[in-house]
């Protein structure tokens, strides 16, 4: 677990003296088309792309799975999403196959996000537990999940987090697990709080924690977020909406699952996570065979 | 015939510094390995700004085309390739890794460094692939390659006078990179 808030790697110093770096100005600390739009405004362009694209799969368009890279209400993609489309490839060699992540990597306390300090986190302890499945729906045992979080009061352990909630000197936030040989990670850890961020005016983002997931195969790799149930803010956050088929952002709610909560000490969520496609779908293709 | 769907991606966001980067994350060898080579680039955007906030994980084979089936990329001992390393950028959108050159996991493959790139306002991963500077040479033999035209060039790297590799990810703009999307057999 790095306990740095730096993001930055240790690349500067001999970059910066690299002949193949070209030199250019500095960055600026905001994305150059962020608006000061209302949410009135994002609210509605939300909307009208989701009408559009709900009126397409009436016509017989495709239902969209994933999120679109390009999607304007999202203030920051404008500049970062590709523009011209994705290039077909058929998975070859290396993309059949995933870094191995063990026990090697990953220690049994770094699945509790709540005893990484000297004290109890403030906040609503929950935990949250499901399984690692395939597009057949079987469990894909020994892959390794990260996540990251806010704590209780909507604040990231991150320098560039300027929200003026307080930091949790008992939380840092962060987590790791590798799935057991039925499949299923826990987590257990504070309930996070929803925080405000700079997409337009009084912009706030629906509470979440952060998931990076591997699969046997590097195409199945996911980075996501898991939302809680009936949250008031998901239809004005941006990034939620990005995914415009309301079925496939049901699939980042977790559920509340009763059984999974324990006597005066924890609430329960049950989040199940599916990856793209199979293990046994891909053979390597023999040479010439295109 | 898959029967569940996938569930969808999200932004890696702001906040992922404290989180996913991980100590020696970037150095798949020692930088005394014989072998050692340097892959290094910058991620811009749509403006030629570099993106100060994007994340980059390569996986790959190793010299021999063998690939790792090693534990330890999180925790690494010195000695053991992985295939696996992940970078951060720094405030001039550079990354850079320590590794070794992929061989062809097959004859007659060209090898390549399989590329996950994540950032700040990019709402989803995107996949790309970083093949040897001789490549170049072999573009009409490869079936993807030559599939993108003139566009191929943005997936081969380019060699320094130190014979390290360079490779700068476009976002957008007339040297777009090309990015993967992988085809699905069901």
């Amino acid at each position: 677990m790095t306990d740095s808030n730096n993001p930055t790697p240790q690349t500067q110093g001999s970059a910066a003296q690299d002949a193949e770096e070209t030199q250019e100005g500095p960055i600026r600390a905001t994305d150059p088309l962020a608006t000061t739009a209302s949410q009135e405004q994002i609210t509605a362009e939300i909307v009208e792309i989701e009408t559009e694209y709900r009126n397409g799969v009436a016509a017989g368009k495709p239902v969209e799975e994933r999120p679109r890279i390009d999607y304007p209400p999202y203030r920051s993609s404008l500049l970062r999403h590709p523009t011209k489309s994705l290039a077909l490839a058929d998975p070859e060699t290396i993309e059949l196959h995933s870094p191995a992540f063990g026990h090697r990597d990953v220690s049994w306390v770094e699945s509790d996000l709540t005893i990484q300090h000297n004290g109890d986190p403030i906040g609503e302890r929950m935990v949250v537990t499901g399984r690692l499945l395939d597009g057949d729906g079987r469990p894909v045992p020994g892959q390794l999940i990260e996540v990251w979080q806010a704590n209780s009061a909507g604040r990231y352990v991150h320098k560039r987090d300027q929200h003026p909630a307080p930091l949790d000197p008992n939380f840092t936030g962060t987590g790791r697990t590798i799935t057991d040989e039925n499949g299923w990670y826990r987590f257990q850890t504070i309930k996070p709080g929803p925080y405000p961020w700079r997409n337009h005016t009084n912009a706030w983002r629906p509470a979440h924690i952060h998931f990076s997931v591997f699969g046997t195969a590097i195409t199945q790799r996911i980075v996501t977020q898991m939302y809680f149930p009936s949250d008031p803010l998901f239809a004005l956050d941006p990034i939620y909406q990005s995914i415009v088929d309301q079925d496939a952002r049901d699939r980042l709610i977790a559920t509340y699952d009763h059984s999974l909560t324990s006597p005066e000490w924890a609430l329960g969520y049950r989040w199940d996570i599916v990856l793209n496609g199979s293990k046994r779908t891909w053979t390597e293709p023999e040479e010439g065979d295109h | 015939m898959t029967t569940l769907a996938a569930t969808p991606g999200q932004t890696v966001g702001p906040f992922y510094g404290y989180a996913l980067p991980f100590e020696g994350g970037e150095s798949l060898v020692d930088r005394s390995h014989p072998a050692a080579v340097r892959l290094y680039g910058r991620v811009f955007d749509g403006n030629g700004a570099p993106i100060p906030d994007a994340l980059v994980e390569i996986w790959q084979a190793d010299e021999q085309g063998r690939v790792p089936a090693a534990e330890g990329s999180l925790r690494r001992d010195g000695y053991t390739f992985t295939g696996f390393g992940r970078a951060a950028v720094d405030d001039n959108g550079m990354f850079s890794f320590t590794t070794v050159e992929p061989g062809s996991t097959r004859e007659g493959a060209l090898p390549f460094f399989s590329v996950i790139v994540f950032a700040r306002g990019l709402p989803d991963r995107l996949y790309t692939r970083v093949y040897l500077p001789e490549a170049v040479d072999s573009i009409a033999d490869d079936a993807f390659l030559s599939s993108l035209g003139e566009r191929a060039a943005t997936l081969i790297a380019r060699r320094d006078a130190r014979g390290d590799l360079v490779f700068d990810i476009h976002m957008q703009g007339d040297d777009e990179t090309v990015f993967l999307e992988h085809r699905q057999k069901d």
